[in-house]
């Protein structure tokens, strides 16, 4: 073992990552963030002073020995550190990429609080290409059982939910509307944030833990959740629909054909290609000045797709100031870099009819700060007399998602008072045998949050199901294997004595 | 991957055509007034089709579907009984509510005809009188008569041209419908937006409670992408899970048709497209080329 690191001997400067210019980026679907390079992730890896404290596992929704798969790559022992992460996380390549690290793992980094902090989502990300370039994957030694488990919609929570129970050996089938699964990691997150192929590279290792998924099948009308645990069998049900259902502003105007949900754009542009219309069949709504109200990911999400797409302006309309902004750093950050106008402080207030049923532009009016409001963030009061017209021909609306109805309309789980599927905290829905998690419980939030739901949930079921659960108990309890007998813990061997005639 | 088999196919014109495909589950789950979304192939668009018929026993759901854009031509061409559809998700959409009437009407106009019997046949199993009015732009587009005549106790058949039943528009049939019933409970009515305007203005005036199915442009089908929006009673609604029906007297079909009219210029360059590749595919093949008939926007 080296000389014990200190905050003066780790490099001191946070390893950047390459980026493709932002100028050239800002007109293909090309990854943006080129990675880590192997000198790059070692360079990296010294940063992390391994300190006993570890804020960083209690910082990750999922709880990812990280100082553990750290030491794994400055050991050079890269598929150690793929089993670090995989014990807890199956999809490093994905979380890598999408999670918000700067509230999470790298925000209570111990370095972070003198230096920038150690640049752990890169590094996973590190991981998680280079096991999908190596083509590792980790399927554990399943001992099956003969519970059945039903997996409702095949975003990050599905999936989650998904490999622990398959892990635990149940037979679990995953159902998803759509023509392919993924969930809103193939409808929503554009291809320069998160490439298809490592997508499909992540679901073949579910696959491969035996989980079977089933395209075009909605869930409550196809059959309901009911009939999955009276007729097709399942023992429990995971629901982890996402939140679905876009809002629309309710001003005048937002019926007309320039206006469409950052749910429709990024729906038609990355699951069903549009982008490459005629070749794929879908068409796209093209505008020379595009508009997007709202300034949370989806928004910068719609934003740089829409320049991708060939349009000339990119505007983002949003109502507080970037300090209140909910998008991540980074992503605004980046489209700042590809060109998007931001206007803060600005609310629209009618959307102009080009009389032809389509848009010639937006109302808006200035807004200013005022008290607090309940989340916290100071209240936007429009300035009177402050009303201007924005030139543009197609307006993306990026201002939230509601409760998607479908699971409310056709099953007896109890919704909440916003239509959400009320869950208690072990996320047990009120019909027995039914979990829900993810975006469907909470609303809108993000991908690594939905996963921990998907985790947690799965720690239910097992409960629910009388499964032993293999994480809880023996987290951190030496090494594996060591002071177990056939995989059962010293603390649960039940030896009688015999005596021997 | 599920196999959605075509089992069963006829066609009714050079424009209109009937699938039966293979699902067992569907057809156990579907019931009328629900849509399903269909994909072709691989780089296909997500078409919404309303169920016309389901054979719970034999495990099948029937479409009917008229030739119009370049998908809808494309599945004429290739969707041959034993292929299959790379993906067929429903049924989709509120059921519609079959309730306990004496008298109902049940309007169908053009292709609407076939997914208003599921409705007509479910109203007289409960025990309705059930008048159908069913209208063609002629004679030679006419299909389910039969079947509209078994099912129902009184048919009213119009074609624009008077090549077949009353001459006149549907509105004409239903007016004689009114006339002859003044007791009228219900009126459901499915066809195109203009159609659907024109029942719900005749109705209007009756005060007949007045259901339409309402089939806007779509994307996935499960409220997740707000395309589908239509405003009813001044309020935004998704067809795909607040609908397909909604009262007619509340509709902006104004609203409706303008929003048909999104991607008019897409559509007229992917069909256009199309129908380059196919007439160089049969000068290749046979010497006949086909020549598409140019129809107008109808999406039934």
């Amino acid at each position: 073992m080296a000389k014990k690191k200190t905050i003066r001997t780790i490099p001191q400067q946070r390893t950047p990552m390459r980026e493709q210019d932002p100028h050239e980026r800002a007109t293909n679907f090309t990854e943006v963030a080129c990675g880590y390079s192997l000198d790059e992730a070692l360079r990296e890896s010294e940063r992390c002073l391994m300190c006993p404290d570890q804020p960083c596992i209690r910082g990750c929704p999922v709880n990812i020995n990280i100082p553990g798969f750290i030491q794994k790559i400055a050991d050079k022992d890269f598929r150690g550190a793929y089993d670090i992460i995989t014990a807890t996380n199956l999809l490093p390549a994905v979380c890598g990429r999408v999670c918000p690290q700067e509230n999470q793992c790298e925000g209570v980094c111990t370095v972070g609080e003198s230096l920038e902090a150690v640049a752990i989502g890169r590094l996973e990300r590190f991981v998680g290409d280079k096991a999908i370039a190596e083509g590792w994957t980790n399927v554990p030694y399943i001992e099956r059982n003969e519970f059945k488990v039903g997996i409702v919609g095949s975003g990050p929570a599905g999936m989650a939910c998904a490999a622990d129970m398959a892990k635990a050996g149940c037979d679990v089938t995953v159902y998803e509307a759509f023509h392919q699964p993924g969930g809103v990691l193939r409808y929503g997150i554009p291809d320069f944030r998160l490439p298809n192929d490592v997508i499909d590279a992540e679901i073949r290792n579910l696959a491969k833990l035996g989980i079977k998924f089933e395209c075009n099948t909605l869930v409550g009308r196809l059959f309901t959740i009911e009939q999955m645990i009276d007729d097709l069998g399942f023992d429990a049900v995971f629901v982890g629909t996402g939140a679905g259902y876009p809002t629309m502003l309710g001003i005048p105007g937002d019926s007309l054909n320039g206006v469409l949900s950052a749910n429709e754009l990024l729906t038609r542009c990355n699951l069903m290609r549009a982008k490459e219309f005629p070749y794929f069949d879908t068409p796209l709504p093209l505008g020379h000045h595009v508009t997007v109200v709202g300034a949370g990911n989806t928004a910068m999400d719609a934003m740089r797709v829409s320049m991708r797409l060939g349009a000339e302006r990119v505007h983002c309309v949003y109502r507080r100031s970037k300090t209140e902004c909910p998008a991540r750093a980074e992503e605004v950050h980046h489209a700042e870099q590809e060109g998007v106008e931001f206007h803060w402080l600005t609310n629209p207030v009618e959307i102009l009819d080009d009389g032809k049923g389509g848009v010639r532009g937006m109302r808006c009016i200035r807004m200013e700060l005022g008290e607090p409001d309940d989340s916290g963030r100071r209240r936007p009061v429009p300035v009177p007399g402050s009303e201007h017209d924005v030139e543009t021909d197609l307006v993306v609306f990026a201002i939230g998602t509601n409760a998607n109805p479908i699971m409310g309309q056709t099953s007896k789980l109890k919704l909440n008072k916003w239509g959400y599927i009320g869950a208690d905290a072990d996320l047990a829905t009120s019909v027995a045998g039914v979990f829900a998690g993810g975006d469907i419980v909470t609303g809108a939030a993000t991908v690594i949050e939905a996963m921990g739901a998907g985790r947690k949930a799965a720690r239910s079921m097992k409960a629910y199901l009388g499964l032993r659960d293999a994480d809880a108990p023996y987290a951190g309890e030496g090494k594996a294997g060591a002071g177990t007998l056939f995989g059962i813990d010293v603390k649960e061997r039940n030896f009688v004595r015999i005596r021997v005639a | 991957m599920a196999n959605f088999e075509i089992v069963a196919r006829e066609d009714f014109s050079d424009v209109t055509y009937l699938l039966e495909i293979r699902h067992p589950l569907m057809a156990r789950a579907a019931k009328a007034g629900q849509f399903v979304i269909v994909m072709l192939h691989e780089h296909g668009e997500r078409i919404p089709l309303t169920i016309a018929d389901y054979d719970r026993a034999k495990g099948t759901i029937t479409l009917v579907i008229q030739a119009v854009g370049k998908t809808t031509r494309e599945m004429q061409e290739q969707c041959k009984v034993g292929t299959s559809l790379y993906g067929i998700v429903g049924p989709m959409g509120i059921p519609s509510p079959i309730g306990h009437v004496k008298k109902v009407m049940c309007v169908g106009g053009g292709l609407g005809v076939a997914p208003i019997f599921p409705q007509a046949r479910a109203f007289k199993q409960s025990g309705a009188y059930v008048i159908g009015v069913i209208g063609f732009r002629t004679k030679d587009l006419i299909f389910w008569e039969d079947k509209f005549r078994a099912a129902c106790d009184e048919v009213i058949l119009c074609t624009d041209d008077g090549s077949a039943g009353i001459m006149g528009r549907i509105t004409e049939g239903v007016k004689r419908a009114i006339e002859k019933h003044d007791d009228i409970d219900e009126c459901v009515a499915i066809g195109p937006p203009v159609m659907m305007q024109g029942v719900a203005e005749a109705t209007r005036p009756h005060k007949i409670k007045t259901i339409v199915s309402l089939n806007p442009l779509m994307v996935d089908g499960t409220g997740m992408c707000g395309g589908c929006r239509v405003k009813v009673a001044g309020q935004v609604k998704f067809a795909c899970v607040d609908g397909p029906d909604f009262d007619a007297h509340e509709v902006d079909f104004d609203d409706l048709i303008t929003r048909l009219k999104r991607f008019v210029p897409e559509e007229k360059e992917a069909l256009e497209r199309w129908s380059e590749t196919c007439r160089l595919r049969s000068q290749v093949d046979a010497p006949t080329p086909p020549a598409p008939k140019e129809t107008d926007l109808e999406r039934y």
